[in-house]
């Protein structure tokens, strides 16, 4: 399946590349732990500590600015805490940029790929194009942008979910994570994929907000069998609004009570220095495996599960 | 004394108390949007009275562990309304009612060493060993000549029980049965 995917990126004139998995800064999120490693350069010196990166986001992007043009890599990434049914902490990213596109063009070229890797379940054509408002509106009857927490509330407990004690979920955005992955995801992409498109703009994390709405982000997520499978996005050129966002995060990582990370300021100057206009998508290569061959459990697709490494 | 996890620790057969009732965690999942929080799910089954609830956590939470206990005890008889179990060195025996088994009662053999679990002093479940040996005592022959592997008759066990079994058993055979799923597993020759 990678050789069909480094044929389809190949065909299209996208360039592989290798980034390092090391870094010394991040792109800070308020939910992805990157785990933290310890360099020694002799055997007796004392650590620098680096983290493993949670996606190759940063350093592609650094080779963007540097005018790489088009370009994928199929690598390692990892995040902290993340282990189910469909995480595994270490696992497979595709990732790719595409100059010149905006978001709803690469969305396309993400179902070209997949009618590829995933033929029995997205043919071509197939996939259906639906925003995370209308999403809402549709399934729940709610307006995600509009609607307070208490209403959020009070809509997943009249589905059923039963939230335990009195953890203060006074963040709205807690509220629609929990209703997409518990009641909405399931039935997303049964009959043939489906994108959802323009989040919340406090979700919007590395997009651009919509020209027109700012209250949303230009970012989009692909399901097929209710998997969630990439994330990409119409992404954000403006270094001083991503260092910010950066900053608002750790802020909210250390209301969380989770450490603060360092910022990779070098992506920062990287966007200084000017990326060009495009967009660009990470998809889980071990997600589109179990696709393919009806795997229950990431484990089944995976050399060695976390616990067995 | 009773311990508290965390939503790191969840896992399938933990034991926990919501409300003042010890309940085991029969399924454990983990849901994270790729850009978002983590939710936890547990589907939780009441010790007490069997009742599956289902229940959402955010990273961070923590429950209470049910301040359960497992002891060694063996199997004596049953009056098929509870079955009875004895302590080996105290020789205390305790009652374990057919609702409370559940399905269990088919897989349980006098002097089986079983681990019966104890709810402030109260036995609350059995747990058998993985697999149990059965005698068959009575099943209806194999028609000659079909061998398929996939096809299975019922065969009538020592405990009462009916058990699914291929076509090739008889009267006598000794069964090899998973009591976690009550599955035949293989016919031992003793």
């Amino acid at each position: 399946m990678l050789a069909q995917a480094r044929e389809f990126f190949a065909a299209r004139g996208v360039l592989e590349v290798e980034t390092p998995l090391l870094s010394r800064g991040v792109v800070v999120d308020r939910h992805l732990e990157p785990p933290i490693c310890s360099y020694s350069p002799s055997a007796d010196a004392e650590g620098e500590s680096l983290y493993l990166q949670t996606s190759p986001e940063a350093a592609m992007k650094r080779l963007l600015a540097a005018g790489m043009g088009s370009i994928y890599q199929v690598s390692h990434a990892f995040r902290g805490g993340e282990r189910g049914r469909l995480h595994n902490p270490e696992f497979t990213l595709i990732e790719w940029y595409r100059p010149g596109l905006d978001h709803h063009e690469l969305m396309d070229e993400v179902g070209a790929l997949l009618a590829k890797l995933l033929p029995r379940r997205c043919r071509p054509g197939s996939w259906e194009k639906l925003s995370y408002r209308q999403l809402f509106r549709d399934r729940l009857g709610i307006d995600p942008l509009q609607c307070e927490v208490g209403e959020l509330g009070q809509v997943a407990e009249s589905l059923g979910v039963e939230v335990h004690g009195d953890f203060p979920w006074k963040d709205k955005d807690a509220w629609l994570d929990l209703l997409l992955s518990t009641r909405l995801q399931e039935d997303l992409g049964v009959d043939h994929p489906v994108f959802i498109y323009d989040y919340p703009a406090s979700q919007a994390a590395l997009a651009r907000l919509c020209p027109d709405e700012p209250r949303l982000a230009e970012r989009f997520e692909l399901y097929i069998g209710g998997v969630e499978l990439c994330n990409g996005y119409h992404e954000l050129l403006d270094a001083a609004e991503q260092r910010a966002r950066f900053e608002a995060a750790n802020e909210q990582r250390r209301e969380d009570g989770h450490r603060p990370l360092a910022l990779d300021e070098k992506l920062l100057q990287a966007l200084e220095s000017g990326l060009p206009e495009c967009s660009g998508v990470a998809l889980g290569f071990d997600r589109v495996v179990m696709l393919s061959c009806g795997a229950q459990s990431i484990d089944e697709v995976l050399a060695f599960p976390f616990e067995e490494v | 004394m009773a311990t508290t996890y965390g939503t790191s620790d969840f896992r399938k057969g933990l034991r926990v108390e919501f409300d003042g009732d010890p309940y085991l965690v029969v399924e454990s999942e983990f849901r994270k949007p790729g850009k978002g929080s983590a939710i936890y799910t547990l589907k939780v089954k009441n010790l007490l009275n069997g009742r599956v609830l289902e229940k959402t956590f955010r990273s961070g939470d923590s429950i209470a562990g049910a301040d359960c206990h497992d002891q060694k005890m063996q199997y004596i008889f049953n009056d098929s309304r509870e079955w009875h179990f004895m302590d080996p060195d105290s020789y205390e025996q305790y009652g374990v009612s057919k609702d409370q088994l559940g399905d269990l009662w088919k897989f349980l053999v006098e002097e089986m060493i079983c681990d019966v679990t104890f709810y402030n002093g109260n036995p609350i479940t059995v747990t058998p060993p993985n697999h149990v040996e059965l005698e068959v005592e009575y099943c209806e022959p194999g028609a000659k000549g079909n061998t398929a592997t996939n096809v299975t008759k019922p065969a009538k066990v020592q405990t009462g029980a009916e058990i699914q079994v291929p076509i090739f058993i008889k009267i006598g055979d000794v069964l090899k049965v998973d009591t976690r799923t009550g599955e035949y597993i293989e016919r031992v020759h003793r």
